[in-house]
């Protein structure tokens, strides 16, 4: 069963002492907003997220495959498509029979939580094959400016014997690290539940869904990340599918406010910081909120 | 233009890839009629209607910045991928998709607003429920309460799309696109794409004109395929 109504959501998630998304452009720096010098996160960065938290917790379970994963073939994925409905694949195509290319489609749909939320091209020529999810993300911004910082680090060794020469048997070998000290960065993201009835994204989808945006940065810890955190969830639920209120008005109900040190400098913790809601006559207008952490 | 809409549109981002650049990917200058008529699409489409872009008002001067991601390279190798049907079974079968990345480029728009002037014909699926009005309405009526099927974007789904219905009475948002960009020739731009012949490319000679693109008809002289 698909949702039944609209949503949207304002996510803030924090970094301290970490990168939370590189640019491959800067040699692996944070990503920053060259006009303010906000920090940046891709929505695919926090899509992948998703994916690797629903990947670990739903393992095995019926209909909860992932797609993309980090470690995986399209193109095999495909093949269990058409493997369970007993097509003979023909290459790089859809079945030209079109109820066929949908009955692939919707067993993709099916069993696959990413296709079914985000969506995915899955055809190499034709373009049939082509899913569009309820779910999307916009880029994430930081509040306020970042100041990232180049660490350098050296290892107690080298890689090669010829490199152990060189230094005539010193052994170092220097290494660069960006982190962010602090920021808290806001996202907003937006669930069509008019999509959902294409692709069948349920509401145990969306719990699941509210879940990794709580979850998941405790499940992506590395070197790079420093400590991140999930820091709050603002849901907007709208009376119906089509919804009542413009997005951007619900945006506005969320406010961020600085509450130790100056605006448009960089802050150094959470406590800096105090997100307030307006709910005020949201009732009138059908959209009730939850706040779900 | 009796059944004609007007709607403001804006967002942080922006994307109109030009199709001779796809691969890293850059933007038109300006939103293409195909990406205007995409979210009029979002807030209200049926069959029976089909949104024609009569002009698009640029309110805010045209920026550009870049941003590269990891893009998934390719799919897998046909050789891999007969493998393991001949075997019918996917377990242990993986690449590693660092491998299969590709880092792409965007040049995109920043901090973009449009007025998309556009209105709406009948098809030949139009049935005896189907009327101007009845669209006309349907759209107003949700583009003014902030209604959508799915939230709109600017060319990519990445960069949202807000909106807001300008009624007839209303003027028109104030822009603040320099004087130096106000006029210039565009070059050619993508009208759309024309479905009904096999996905055919059409393009215009877009130009702004004190701020203000316009859109020739689709099957005009002035668009070529």
């Amino acid at each position: 069963m698909a949702i039944t109504n609209r949503y949207e959501f304002v996510y803030f998630f924090d970094v301290t002492n970490g990168n939370p998304n590189g640019d491959p452009d800067a040699g692996n720096m944070p990503r920053l907003d060259p006009d303010s010098s906000k920090g940046l996160v891709t929505d695919v960065c926090l899509k992948r997220k998703i994916r690797n938290f629903v990947e670990l917790t739903e393992e095995g379970h019926p209909g909860f495959e992932i797609y993309v994963k980090e470690k995986g073939i399209l193109n095999l994925q495909n093949k269990k498509a058409y493997e369970a409905l007993s097509i003979t694949p023909e290459p790089k195509k859809l079945p030209k029979d079109e109820a066929k290319a949908r009955e692939v489609t919707a067993w993709m749909c099916a069993n696959f939580f990413d296709v079914r939320t985000f969506g995915a091209v899955m055809t190499t020529e034709v373009n049939s094959g082509q899913v569009r999810g309820p779910v999307q993300l916009a880029f994430a911004k930081s509040i306020d400016p970042i100041i990232p910082l180049e660490l350098s680090i050296t290892r107690m060794a080298v890689t090669t014997e010829k490199e152990a020469e060189a230094q005539s048997g010193g052994n170092r070998t220097m290494g660069r690290k960006h982190i962010v000290p602090y920021g808290l960065y806001r996202v907003h993201g937006f669930v069509s539940a008019k999509l959902s009835e294409k692709t069948g994204f349920s509401d145990d989808d969306l719990a699941k869904l509210w879940q990794a945006l709580t979850l998941m940065f405790e499940h992506d810890r590395s070197a790079a990340r420093g400590e991140m955190a999930a820091r709050k969830l603002v849901v907007f639920k709208h009376a119906d599918a089509l919804g009542s209120a413009p997005a951007h008005l619900l945006f506005d109900r969320v406010k961020v406010e600085r509450v130790s040190g100056e605006r448009d400098t960089p802050a150094t913790t959470f406590s800096d910081y105090r997100i307030v809601l307006d709910t005020n006559g949201l009732d009138a207008l059908g959209v009730t909120v939850e706040e779900k952490f | 233009m009796a059944y004609g809409v007007r709607l403001h549109v804006w967002g942080d981002y922006a994307c109109f890839t030009r199709p001779e650049m796809k691969v890293e990917r850059v933007s038109y200058d300006v939103m293409t009629p195909s990406a205007a008529r995409g979210i009029l699409t979002a807030i209200h489409w049926k069959p029976a209607i089909r949104w024609v872009v009569d002009s698009i008002h640029v309110l805010k001067p045209i920026r550009f910045e870049s941003i590269r991601r990891n893009e998934v390279g390719s799919k897998a190798s046909a050789s891999k991928a007969s493998g393991g049907m001949a075997r019918g079974s996917v377990e242990g079968i993986y690449t590693l998709i660092e491998e299969d990345r590709q880092q792409r480029a965007s040049t995109v728009l920043r901090d973009v607003a449009y007025v998309i002037e556009a209105h709406f014909e009948l098809t030949e699926l139009a049935g005896e429920g189907d009327n101007p009005g009845k669209h006309l309405d349907i759209f107003n009526r949700r583009a003014r309460r902030g209604q959508c099927h799915h939230q709109p974007c600017m060319g990519v789904r990445e960069f949202p799309a807000f909106f807001s219905l300008i009624e007839p009475e209303m003027a028109l948002p104030a822009s603040i696109l320099s004087d130096e960009q106000k006029s210039r020739d565009l070059g050619w731009m993508l009208h759309d794409i024309d479905f009904d012949h096999g996905a055919t490319p059409r393009f215009f000679r877009a130009a702004l004109v004190n701020g203000v693109m316009s859109v020739p008809p689709f099957h005009s002289e002035e668009a070529k395929s």
